[in-house]
Protein backbone atom coordinates (compact mmCIF):
# COMPACT_ATOMS: atom_id res chain seq x y z
CA UNK A 1 0.00 0.00 0.00
CA UNK A 2 1.35 3.68 -0.77
CA UNK A 3 -0.31 5.04 1.90
CA UNK A 4 2.60 4.36 4.45
CA UNK A 5 5.03 6.26 2.44
CA UNK A 6 2.25 9.09 2.45
CA UNK A 7 2.00 9.03 5.90
CA UNK A 8 5.49 8.64 6.57
CA UNK A 9 6.37 12.34 4.63
CA UNK A 10 3.27 13.90 5.50
CA UNK A 11 4.33 13.44 9.46
CA UNK A 12 7.88 14.83 8.84
CA UNK A 13 6.54 17.72 7.24
CA UNK A 14 4.21 18.28 10.52
CA UNK A 15 7.15 17.83 12.40
CA UNK A 16 9.32 20.31 9.89
CA UNK A 17 6.30 22.69 10.35
CA UNK A 18 6.34 22.30 14.26
CA UNK A 19 9.96 22.90 14.66
CA UNK A 20 9.78 26.20 12.53
CA UNK A 21 6.48 27.63 14.60
CA UNK A 22 9.01 26.86 17.78
CA UNK A 23 11.82 28.90 16.40
CA UNK A 24 9.51 31.59 15.52
CA UNK A 25 8.42 31.31 18.94
CA UNK A 26 11.72 31.78 20.53
CA UNK A 27 14.35 33.03 18.55
CA UNK A 28 13.61 36.35 18.96
CA UNK A 29 13.80 36.22 22.41
CA UNK A 30 17.07 34.27 22.08
CA UNK A 31 18.62 36.73 20.25
CA UNK A 32 17.73 39.39 23.12
CA UNK A 33 19.66 37.06 25.15
CA UNK A 34 22.70 36.67 22.89
CA UNK A 35 22.78 40.95 22.39
CA UNK A 36 22.79 41.17 26.29
CA UNK A 37 26.24 39.47 25.85
CA UNK A 38 27.61 41.91 23.20
CA UNK A 39 30.73 43.94 23.46
CA UNK A 40 29.76 46.03 20.69
CA UNK A 41 29.16 49.79 22.08
CA UNK A 42 25.78 50.03 20.29
CA UNK A 43 24.08 46.78 21.21
CA UNK A 44 23.65 45.81 17.07
CA UNK A 45 24.80 43.61 15.03
CA UNK A 46 27.49 42.48 13.96
CA UNK A 47 28.56 40.76 17.57
CA UNK A 48 32.20 42.27 18.51
CA UNK A 49 32.97 39.47 21.38
CA UNK A 50 30.88 38.32 24.11
CA UNK A 51 30.92 40.73 27.72
CA UNK A 52 29.09 41.25 30.58
CA UNK A 53 29.29 45.21 30.55
CA UNK A 54 25.70 45.82 29.77
CA UNK A 55 25.14 43.75 32.83
CA UNK A 56 27.36 46.09 35.01
CA UNK A 57 25.86 48.98 34.28
CA UNK A 58 22.56 47.64 34.97
CA UNK A 59 23.48 46.97 38.08
CA UNK A 60 25.22 50.58 38.86
CA UNK A 61 21.89 51.92 37.15
CA UNK A 62 19.97 53.32 39.97
CA UNK A 63 16.28 53.61 38.25
CA UNK A 64 16.71 50.14 37.22
CA UNK A 65 17.56 48.88 40.35
CA UNK A 66 14.93 50.44 42.44
CA UNK A 67 12.24 49.31 39.22
CA UNK A 68 13.60 45.76 40.29
CA UNK A 69 12.56 46.56 44.09
CA UNK A 70 9.60 48.22 43.23
CA UNK A 71 8.59 44.77 40.89
CA UNK A 72 9.36 42.37 43.17
CA UNK A 73 7.83 43.73 46.10
CA UNK A 74 4.57 44.41 44.26
CA UNK A 75 4.54 40.76 42.42
CA UNK A 76 5.16 39.07 45.99
CA UNK A 77 1.99 41.49 47.90
CA UNK A 78 -0.21 40.66 44.63
CA UNK A 79 0.97 36.85 45.15
CA UNK A 80 0.14 36.84 48.77
CA UNK A 81 -2.93 39.01 48.99
CA UNK A 82 -4.56 37.01 45.60
CA UNK A 83 -3.92 33.63 46.24
CA UNK A 84 -5.76 33.96 49.93
CA UNK A 85 -8.93 35.23 48.46
CA UNK A 86 -8.10 33.06 45.69
CA UNK A 87 -8.03 29.67 47.99
CA UNK A 88 -11.22 30.87 50.84
CA UNK A 89 -13.28 31.52 47.64
CA UNK A 90 -12.22 28.18 45.68
CA UNK A 91 -12.80 26.31 49.29
CA UNK A 92 -16.91 28.18 49.13
CA UNK A 93 -17.59 27.56 45.29
CA UNK A 94 -15.95 23.70 45.19
CA UNK A 95 -16.99 22.49 49.15
CA UNK A 96 -20.17 24.13 49.63
CA UNK A 97 -23.89 24.27 47.59
CA UNK A 98 -25.67 27.80 47.58
CA UNK A 99 -27.49 29.74 45.56
CA UNK A 100 -26.27 31.90 42.89
CA UNK A 101 -23.14 29.93 42.47
CA UNK A 102 -23.24 30.13 38.82
CA UNK A 103 -23.32 33.56 39.10
CA UNK A 104 -20.54 33.80 41.48
CA UNK A 105 -18.08 31.33 39.34
CA UNK A 106 -18.41 34.04 36.38
CA UNK A 107 -18.08 36.81 38.39
CA UNK A 108 -14.75 35.99 39.65
CA UNK A 109 -13.92 35.03 36.37
CA UNK A 110 -14.78 38.18 35.00
CA UNK A 111 -11.70 40.04 35.68
CA UNK A 112 -9.63 38.11 32.60
CA UNK A 113 -13.39 38.66 30.40
CA UNK A 114 -12.93 42.51 30.62
CA UNK A 115 -10.17 43.70 28.36
CA UNK A 116 -7.92 44.59 30.44
CA UNK A 117 -7.47 48.42 29.57
CA UNK A 118 -11.02 48.85 30.15
CA UNK A 119 -10.94 47.17 33.88
CA UNK A 120 -7.25 49.89 34.04
CA UNK A 121 -9.67 52.73 33.20
CA UNK A 122 -12.30 51.59 35.11
CA UNK A 123 -10.20 51.17 38.59
CA UNK A 124 -8.57 54.16 37.81
CA UNK A 125 -11.37 56.78 37.64
CA UNK A 126 -13.06 55.27 40.08
CA UNK A 127 -10.66 55.47 42.64
CA UNK A 128 -9.54 58.59 41.62
CA UNK A 129 -13.44 60.07 41.66
CA UNK A 130 -13.39 58.24 45.57
CA UNK A 131 -9.79 61.18 45.83
CA UNK A 132 -7.11 58.01 45.87
CA UNK A 133 -4.98 58.74 43.66
CA UNK A 134 -2.12 56.73 41.59
CA UNK A 135 -0.25 55.51 43.91
CA UNK A 136 1.61 51.92 45.37
CA UNK A 137 -1.95 50.91 46.89
CA UNK A 138 -3.67 51.26 43.31
CA UNK A 139 -1.41 49.28 41.60
CA UNK A 140 -1.66 46.62 44.22
CA UNK A 141 -5.04 46.38 44.21
CA UNK A 142 -5.46 46.47 40.30
CA UNK A 143 -2.41 43.78 39.76
CA UNK A 144 -4.90 41.72 42.83
CA UNK A 145 -7.68 41.84 40.46
CA UNK A 146 -6.28 40.69 37.63
CA UNK A 147 -4.15 37.89 39.22
CA UNK A 148 -7.78 36.58 41.38
CA UNK A 149 -8.86 34.53 38.66
CA UNK A 150 -6.46 32.65 37.77
CA UNK A 151 -5.40 31.82 41.25
CA UNK A 152 -9.63 30.59 41.45
CA UNK A 153 -9.06 28.46 38.42
CA UNK A 154 -6.14 26.61 39.55
CA UNK A 155 -7.01 25.99 43.14
CA UNK A 156 -10.70 24.68 42.17
CA UNK A 157 -9.27 22.75 39.48
CA UNK A 158 -6.94 20.68 42.42
CA UNK A 159 -9.72 21.35 45.38
CA UNK A 160 -12.12 19.24 43.03
CA UNK A 161 -9.55 16.12 42.56
CA UNK A 162 -9.29 15.82 46.32
CA UNK A 163 -11.62 13.53 47.76
CA UNK A 164 -14.25 14.64 50.61
CA UNK A 165 -13.71 11.97 53.19
CA UNK A 166 -10.90 13.35 54.38
CA UNK A 167 -12.24 15.90 55.68
CA UNK A 168 -14.76 14.09 57.13
CA UNK A 169 -12.44 11.92 58.74
CA UNK A 170 -10.67 15.04 60.63
CA UNK A 171 -14.21 16.07 61.13
CA UNK A 172 -15.62 13.16 62.84
CA UNK A 173 -12.41 12.47 64.81
CA UNK A 174 -13.33 15.98 66.66
CA UNK A 175 -11.21 18.50 64.33
CA UNK A 176 -13.08 21.92 63.77
CA UNK A 177 -13.31 23.11 60.77
CA UNK A 178 -10.62 25.56 61.07
CA UNK A 179 -8.41 22.73 62.20
CA UNK A 180 -9.36 20.89 59.13
CA UNK A 181 -8.62 23.06 56.64
CA UNK A 182 -5.32 23.73 58.16
CA UNK A 183 -3.99 20.06 58.73
CA UNK A 184 -6.10 18.13 55.99
CA UNK A 185 -7.15 19.95 52.70
CA UNK A 186 -4.49 22.87 52.81
CA UNK A 187 -1.78 20.24 52.83
CA UNK A 188 -3.42 18.36 49.85
CA UNK A 189 -4.19 21.45 47.56
CA UNK A 190 -0.53 22.75 48.50
CA UNK A 191 0.66 22.52 44.79
CA UNK A 192 -2.05 24.30 43.49
CA UNK A 193 -1.96 26.93 46.38
CA UNK A 194 2.22 27.10 45.26
CA UNK A 195 1.12 27.27 41.64
CA UNK A 196 -1.42 30.09 42.30
CA UNK A 197 1.18 32.12 44.09
CA UNK A 198 3.75 31.48 41.40
CA UNK A 199 1.47 32.35 38.40
CA UNK A 200 0.13 35.68 40.01
CA UNK A 201 3.60 36.49 41.08
CA UNK A 202 4.68 36.23 37.62
CA UNK A 203 1.47 37.63 36.14
CA UNK A 204 2.25 41.16 38.10
CA UNK A 205 6.28 40.96 37.62
CA UNK A 206 5.32 40.80 34.21
CA UNK A 207 1.77 43.56 33.72
CA UNK A 208 2.15 46.51 31.34
CA UNK A 209 -1.07 47.13 30.33
CA UNK A 210 -2.69 48.02 33.40
CA UNK A 211 0.51 49.74 35.56
CA UNK A 212 0.78 51.96 32.78
CA UNK A 213 -2.61 53.37 33.73
CA UNK A 214 -1.64 53.21 37.91
CA UNK A 215 1.72 53.99 38.27
CA UNK A 216 2.66 57.13 40.22
CA UNK A 217 4.36 59.49 38.26
CA UNK A 218 8.41 58.66 39.18
CA UNK A 219 7.50 54.69 39.90
CA UNK A 220 8.58 52.41 37.20
CA UNK A 221 8.41 48.64 37.69
CA UNK A 222 10.46 46.54 35.64
CA UNK A 223 8.26 46.54 32.14
CA UNK A 224 7.06 49.84 32.36
CA UNK A 225 11.18 50.98 32.76
CA UNK A 226 11.70 49.31 29.62
CA UNK A 227 8.95 50.71 28.23
CA UNK A 228 10.39 54.10 28.84
CA UNK A 229 13.59 53.30 27.60
CA UNK A 230 12.78 51.94 23.75
CA UNK A 231 11.39 55.07 23.38
CA UNK A 232 14.27 56.60 22.86
CA UNK A 233 16.00 54.06 20.46
CA UNK A 234 16.92 50.20 21.80
CA UNK A 235 20.19 50.03 24.09
CA UNK A 236 22.27 47.24 24.73
CA UNK A 237 21.14 47.78 28.27
CA UNK A 238 17.31 46.85 27.11
CA UNK A 239 18.77 43.73 25.81
CA UNK A 240 20.67 42.86 28.84
CA UNK A 241 17.84 44.06 31.35
CA UNK A 242 15.34 41.79 28.86
CA UNK A 243 17.69 39.06 29.78
CA UNK A 244 17.33 39.56 33.24
CA UNK A 245 13.72 39.91 32.60
CA UNK A 246 13.91 36.35 31.12
CA UNK A 247 15.39 34.77 33.28
CA UNK A 248 13.45 35.70 36.11
CA UNK A 249 10.36 35.13 34.65
CA UNK A 250 11.00 31.98 33.31
CA UNK A 251 13.23 30.48 35.83
CA UNK A 252 11.00 31.43 39.24
CA UNK A 253 8.20 29.36 37.28
CA UNK A 254 10.43 26.43 36.19
CA UNK A 255 11.42 26.20 39.95
CA UNK A 256 7.92 26.41 40.82
CA UNK A 257 6.93 23.32 38.84
CA UNK A 258 9.38 21.02 39.85
CA UNK A 259 8.91 22.18 43.96
CA UNK A 260 5.26 21.69 43.02
CA UNK A 261 5.93 17.96 41.59
CA UNK A 262 7.84 17.05 44.68
CA UNK A 263 5.13 18.39 47.07
CA UNK A 264 2.48 16.71 44.70
CA UNK A 265 4.67 13.38 44.64
CA UNK A 266 5.10 13.47 48.36
CA UNK A 267 1.34 13.62 49.03
CA UNK A 268 0.90 10.52 47.24
CA UNK B 1 -20.30 16.11 42.46
CA UNK B 2 -23.24 14.50 44.25
CA UNK B 3 -25.81 16.43 46.93
CA UNK B 4 -24.27 14.35 49.60
CA UNK B 5 -20.73 16.39 48.99
CA UNK B 6 -21.34 19.47 49.86
CA UNK B 7 -22.88 21.17 53.29
CA UNK B 8 -26.27 22.20 53.86
CA UNK B 9 -26.34 25.91 52.30
CA UNK B 10 -25.39 27.84 55.58
CA UNK B 11 -23.32 31.38 55.93
CA UNK B 12 -19.93 29.47 55.75
CA UNK B 13 -19.32 30.16 52.03
CA UNK B 14 -20.64 33.50 51.85
CA UNK B 15 -18.23 34.10 54.78
CA UNK B 16 -15.22 32.14 52.94
CA UNK B 17 -16.23 34.53 49.72
CA UNK B 18 -16.85 37.77 51.02
CA UNK B 19 -12.86 39.25 50.65
CA UNK B 20 -13.07 37.72 46.87
CA UNK B 21 -16.55 39.00 46.12
CA UNK B 22 -15.53 42.61 47.75
CA UNK B 23 -12.55 43.07 46.35
CA UNK B 24 -14.51 42.10 42.87
CA UNK B 25 -17.09 44.25 43.76
CA UNK B 26 -15.50 47.96 44.63
CA UNK B 27 -12.55 47.38 41.63
CA UNK B 28 -13.86 46.04 39.13
CA UNK B 29 -18.02 45.78 38.89
CA UNK B 30 -18.97 48.86 40.32
CA UNK B 31 -16.03 50.95 38.83
CA UNK B 32 -17.33 49.98 35.38
CA UNK B 33 -20.81 51.27 36.35
CA UNK B 34 -19.10 54.62 37.56
CA UNK B 35 -17.06 54.80 34.03
CA UNK B 36 -20.78 53.97 32.62
CA UNK B 37 -22.28 57.49 34.48
CA UNK B 38 -18.74 59.15 34.16
CA UNK B 39 -19.38 59.02 30.41
CA UNK B 40 -22.28 61.35 30.69
CA UNK B 41 -20.63 63.90 32.34
CA UNK B 42 -18.22 66.54 30.53
CA UNK B 43 -14.80 67.91 30.95
CA UNK B 44 -14.94 71.95 31.48
CA UNK B 45 -12.24 73.96 30.15
CA UNK B 46 -10.60 74.10 33.76
CA UNK B 47 -10.29 70.65 33.82
CA UNK B 48 -12.45 69.68 36.32
CA UNK B 49 -15.70 67.62 34.95
CA UNK B 50 -19.51 68.72 35.08
CA UNK B 51 -21.80 66.32 36.31
CA UNK B 52 -24.94 65.88 34.84
CA UNK B 53 -26.59 63.82 32.15
CA UNK B 54 -24.83 65.17 28.81
CA UNK B 55 -24.67 63.19 25.37
CA UNK B 56 -22.08 65.18 23.80
CA UNK B 57 -18.94 62.27 24.66
CA UNK B 58 -21.35 59.78 23.22
CA UNK B 59 -22.30 61.58 19.84
CA UNK B 60 -18.93 62.69 19.43
CA UNK B 61 -17.71 58.32 19.69
CA UNK B 62 -20.56 57.38 17.75
CA UNK B 63 -20.32 59.76 14.95
CA UNK B 64 -17.02 60.43 14.27
CA UNK B 65 -15.75 58.61 11.56
CA UNK B 66 -12.23 58.99 12.84
CA UNK B 67 -13.41 56.48 16.27
CA UNK B 68 -14.92 54.06 13.72
CA UNK B 69 -12.13 53.45 11.74
CA UNK B 70 -9.88 53.25 14.10
CA UNK B 71 -12.63 50.82 15.59
CA UNK B 72 -12.44 48.85 12.54
CA UNK B 73 -9.10 48.80 11.98
CA UNK B 74 -8.63 47.02 15.22
CA UNK B 75 -11.23 44.36 14.24
CA UNK B 76 -9.13 43.74 11.38
CA UNK B 77 -5.63 43.77 12.68
CA UNK B 78 -7.56 41.41 15.64
CA UNK B 79 -9.40 39.18 13.06
CA UNK B 80 -5.93 38.94 10.85
CA UNK B 81 -4.05 37.88 13.83
CA UNK B 82 -6.15 35.23 14.82
CA UNK B 83 -6.57 34.07 11.22
CA UNK B 84 -3.06 33.51 11.25
CA UNK B 85 -2.71 31.96 14.82
CA UNK B 86 -5.16 29.49 13.47
CA UNK B 87 -2.78 28.45 9.82
CA UNK B 88 0.57 28.67 11.85
CA UNK B 89 -1.24 26.80 15.15
CA UNK B 90 -3.06 23.97 13.85
CA UNK B 91 -0.30 21.83 12.83
CA UNK B 92 1.82 22.40 16.14
CA UNK B 93 -0.68 21.52 17.54
CA UNK B 94 -1.13 18.24 16.14
CA UNK B 95 2.18 17.08 16.16
CA UNK B 96 2.49 17.74 20.11
CA UNK B 97 -1.37 15.75 20.59
CA UNK B 98 -0.36 12.96 18.25
CA UNK B 99 3.88 12.83 19.18
CA UNK B 100 4.21 9.81 21.16
CA UNK B 101 7.89 9.99 21.72
CA UNK B 102 9.34 11.55 25.15
CA UNK B 103 9.90 14.76 23.35
CA UNK B 104 6.15 15.48 24.25
CA UNK B 105 6.15 16.54 27.56
CA UNK B 106 9.32 19.21 26.86
CA UNK B 107 7.39 20.61 23.64
CA UNK B 108 4.50 21.36 25.99
CA UNK B 109 6.87 22.81 28.52
CA UNK B 110 8.13 24.43 25.89
CA UNK B 111 4.46 25.77 25.10
CA UNK B 112 3.78 27.10 28.66
CA UNK B 113 7.33 29.01 28.43
CA UNK B 114 6.03 32.17 26.18
CA UNK B 115 3.40 32.78 29.05
CA UNK B 116 5.74 33.23 31.37
CA UNK B 117 8.46 35.37 29.23
CA UNK B 118 7.85 38.77 29.37
CA UNK B 119 5.17 40.14 26.88
CA UNK B 120 7.16 43.55 26.31
CA UNK B 121 10.33 41.94 25.62
CA UNK B 122 9.14 39.11 23.28
CA UNK B 123 7.12 42.75 21.42
CA UNK B 124 10.10 44.52 21.66
CA UNK B 125 12.35 41.41 20.93
CA UNK B 126 11.53 41.89 17.09
CA UNK B 127 13.26 45.27 17.01
CA UNK B 128 16.38 43.37 17.25
CA UNK B 129 15.63 40.99 14.27
CA UNK B 130 13.91 43.49 11.98
CA UNK B 131 15.16 47.35 12.81
CA UNK B 132 17.32 49.28 10.73
CA UNK B 133 20.40 47.75 12.50
CA UNK B 134 18.60 44.42 13.22
CA UNK B 135 19.49 40.94 12.42
CA UNK B 136 17.66 40.43 8.90
CA UNK B 137 19.29 43.58 7.70
CA UNK B 138 22.87 43.06 8.81
CA UNK B 139 23.05 39.88 7.15
CA UNK B 140 20.94 41.21 3.50
CA UNK B 141 23.76 43.94 3.52
CA UNK B 142 26.01 40.75 4.46
CA UNK B 143 25.04 39.15 1.48
CA UNK B 144 24.76 42.05 -0.84
CA UNK B 145 21.46 41.54 -1.15
CA UNK B 146 20.51 45.21 -0.21
CA UNK B 147 23.48 48.20 -0.47
CA UNK B 148 21.41 50.35 2.47
CA UNK B 149 18.87 49.24 5.42
CA UNK B 150 15.59 49.13 5.11
CA UNK B 151 12.38 50.12 6.88
CA UNK B 152 10.63 46.91 7.65
CA UNK B 153 9.52 48.12 11.59
CA UNK B 154 6.31 51.03 12.39
CA UNK B 155 3.51 49.12 9.97
CA UNK B 156 0.45 47.10 10.36
CA UNK B 157 2.34 44.17 9.28
CA UNK B 158 4.58 44.09 12.06
CA UNK B 159 2.04 45.00 14.41
CA UNK B 160 0.14 42.04 12.96
CA UNK B 161 3.53 39.86 13.41
CA UNK B 162 4.02 41.11 16.97
CA UNK B 163 0.25 39.95 18.01
CA UNK B 164 1.14 36.63 16.18
CA UNK B 165 4.00 36.15 18.17
CA UNK B 166 2.48 37.14 21.22
CA UNK B 167 -1.04 34.98 20.90
CA UNK B 168 -0.30 31.83 19.07
CA UNK B 169 1.03 29.95 22.22
CA UNK B 170 -3.07 30.52 23.31
CA UNK B 171 -4.25 28.86 20.50
CA UNK B 172 -1.63 26.17 20.13
CA UNK B 173 -2.32 25.12 23.85
CA UNK B 174 -6.35 25.35 22.99
CA UNK B 175 -6.45 23.85 20.33
CA UNK B 176 -3.70 20.82 21.27
CA UNK B 177 -5.59 19.86 24.44
CA UNK B 178 -8.98 19.66 22.15
CA UNK B 179 -7.02 17.05 20.30
CA UNK B 180 -5.37 15.17 22.96
CA UNK B 181 -9.07 14.26 24.66
CA UNK B 182 -10.02 12.88 21.37
CA UNK B 183 -10.47 8.67 21.58
CA UNK B 184 -7.77 7.54 19.12
CA UNK B 185 -10.57 4.79 18.58
CA UNK B 186 -12.39 7.31 16.81
CA UNK B 187 -9.48 7.24 13.93
CA UNK B 188 -8.88 4.34 14.03
CA UNK B 189 -12.31 2.92 13.44
CA UNK B 190 -12.54 5.40 10.53
CA UNK B 191 -9.70 3.88 8.89
CA UNK B 192 -10.99 0.91 9.36
CA UNK B 193 -14.15 1.75 7.91
CA UNK B 194 -11.97 3.10 4.73
CA UNK B 195 -11.29 6.68 5.41
CA UNK B 196 -8.08 7.69 3.97
CA UNK B 197 -5.58 9.41 6.28
CA UNK B 198 -7.08 13.20 5.72
CA UNK B 199 -10.49 11.85 5.52
CA UNK B 200 -10.38 10.51 8.87
CA UNK B 201 -8.59 14.10 9.67
CA UNK B 202 -11.40 15.88 8.00
CA UNK B 203 -14.48 13.56 9.07
CA UNK B 204 -13.59 13.14 12.42
CA UNK B 205 -10.37 14.77 14.28
CA UNK B 206 -10.80 17.98 12.66
CA UNK B 207 -14.69 18.60 14.36
CA UNK B 208 -13.83 17.44 17.53
CA UNK B 209 -10.75 19.84 17.72
CA UNK B 210 -13.69 22.70 17.03
CA UNK B 211 -14.06 23.74 20.59
CA UNK B 212 -11.03 23.92 21.77
CA UNK B 213 -10.32 26.06 17.62
CA UNK B 214 -12.88 27.98 18.58
CA UNK B 215 -11.69 28.90 22.68
CA UNK B 216 -8.35 29.64 21.01
CA UNK B 217 -9.80 32.15 18.97
CA UNK B 218 -11.87 33.53 20.85
CA UNK B 219 -8.66 34.53 23.57
CA UNK B 220 -6.35 35.87 20.45
CA UNK B 221 -9.36 37.78 19.15
CA UNK B 222 -10.08 39.25 22.49
CA UNK B 223 -6.79 40.15 23.57
CA UNK B 224 -5.39 41.33 20.37
CA UNK B 225 -8.27 43.48 19.95
CA UNK B 226 -7.52 45.20 23.65
CA UNK B 227 -3.99 45.46 22.78
CA UNK B 228 -2.48 49.45 22.65
CA UNK B 229 1.10 48.18 23.79
CA UNK B 230 2.25 46.24 20.61
CA UNK B 231 1.10 48.78 18.62
CA UNK B 232 2.95 51.36 20.36
CA UNK B 233 6.38 49.29 20.02
CA UNK B 234 6.15 47.75 16.51
CA UNK B 235 3.63 50.19 14.95
CA UNK B 236 3.87 53.37 13.26
CA UNK B 237 1.75 56.66 14.01
CA UNK B 238 -0.97 54.96 11.66
CA UNK B 239 -1.38 52.05 13.45
CA UNK B 240 -3.33 53.33 16.80
CA UNK B 241 -5.77 50.88 17.96
CA UNK B 242 -8.81 51.39 19.68
CA UNK B 243 -7.07 50.98 23.37
CA UNK B 244 -4.45 53.35 21.80
CA UNK B 245 -7.06 55.92 21.90
CA UNK B 246 -8.43 55.11 25.15
CA UNK B 247 -4.88 55.62 26.87
CA UNK B 248 -4.56 58.36 24.72
CA UNK B 249 -7.42 60.21 26.28
CA UNK B 250 -6.76 59.02 29.56
CA UNK B 251 -3.07 59.79 30.04
CA UNK B 252 -2.20 62.42 27.86
CA UNK B 253 -5.42 64.85 27.26
CA UNK B 254 -6.76 64.17 30.56
CA UNK B 255 -10.44 63.89 29.41
CA UNK B 256 -11.62 61.02 31.37
CA UNK B 257 -15.37 61.32 30.31
CA UNK B 258 -14.66 60.60 26.64
CA UNK B 259 -12.25 58.14 27.71
CA UNK B 260 -14.65 56.33 29.51
CA UNK B 261 -17.21 56.74 26.66
CA UNK B 262 -14.20 54.95 24.69
CA UNK B 263 -13.50 52.46 27.03
CA UNK B 264 -17.43 51.34 27.48
CA UNK B 265 -17.01 51.36 23.06
CA UNK B 266 -14.23 48.38 23.40
CA UNK B 267 -15.70 46.61 26.46
CA UNK B 268 -19.26 46.23 25.03
CA UNK B 269 -17.79 45.59 21.22
CA UNK B 270 -15.07 42.60 22.99
CA UNK B 271 -18.25 41.65 25.27
CA UNK B 272 -20.58 40.77 22.85
CA UNK B 273 -18.09 38.66 21.35
CA UNK B 274 -17.26 36.69 24.78
CA UNK B 275 -21.48 36.28 24.59
CA UNK B 276 -21.75 35.19 21.22
CA UNK B 277 -19.03 32.63 22.00
CA UNK B 278 -20.23 31.71 25.50
CA UNK B 279 -24.05 31.47 24.02
CA UNK B 280 -22.39 28.20 21.59
CA UNK B 281 -19.63 26.68 23.46
CA UNK B 282 -19.89 27.72 27.28
CA UNK B 283 -17.12 29.26 28.98
CA UNK B 284 -16.14 25.94 30.61
CA UNK B 285 -13.80 25.30 27.36
CA UNK B 286 -11.89 28.05 28.28
CA UNK B 287 -11.21 27.02 31.64
CA UNK B 288 -9.76 23.42 30.21
CA UNK B 289 -6.31 25.07 29.37
CA UNK B 290 -5.61 25.56 33.33
CA UNK B 291 -5.68 21.38 34.38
Amino acid sequence: MSGGQNIVTSWSLIRAFTILIYLFMFLPVAVVVLLAFNANQFGSFPMEGLSLRWFVELWNNDAIVRAFKTSVLLGSLTAAVSTTLGVLTSLALVRYDFRGKGLITTLMIAPILVPEVVLAVALLLFLRWLEMPKSFPLLLLGHVIFTLPFVVLIVQARLVAVRRDYEEAALSLGANAFHTFREVTLPLIMPAVFAGVIFAFTISFDDVTGTLFWKPGGVETVPTQIFAMLRNSISPEINALGAVMVVVTVAVPLLGVSIARRMAAALR
Amino acid sequence: MSASDVDAPGARPWILMSPALAAVAMLLVIPVCFIAVYSFWLRTAVGSEQVGFYLDNWIEVLTDPFYRDILFQTLRIAAASTLLCITLGYVPAYFIARSTTRHKAVLILLLMLPFWISYIIRTMSWINILGVSGALNVFLLWLGVISEPMQILYNEGTVILGLVHFLLPFMILNIYVSLDGIDGNLVDAARSLGCTGWQAFREVTLPLSLPGLAAGSLLCFVLGAGTYITPMILGGPRDAMFANLVFETIITQLDWPLGSALSLVLLVVLGSVVMLYSRFAGIGQLAKSFR
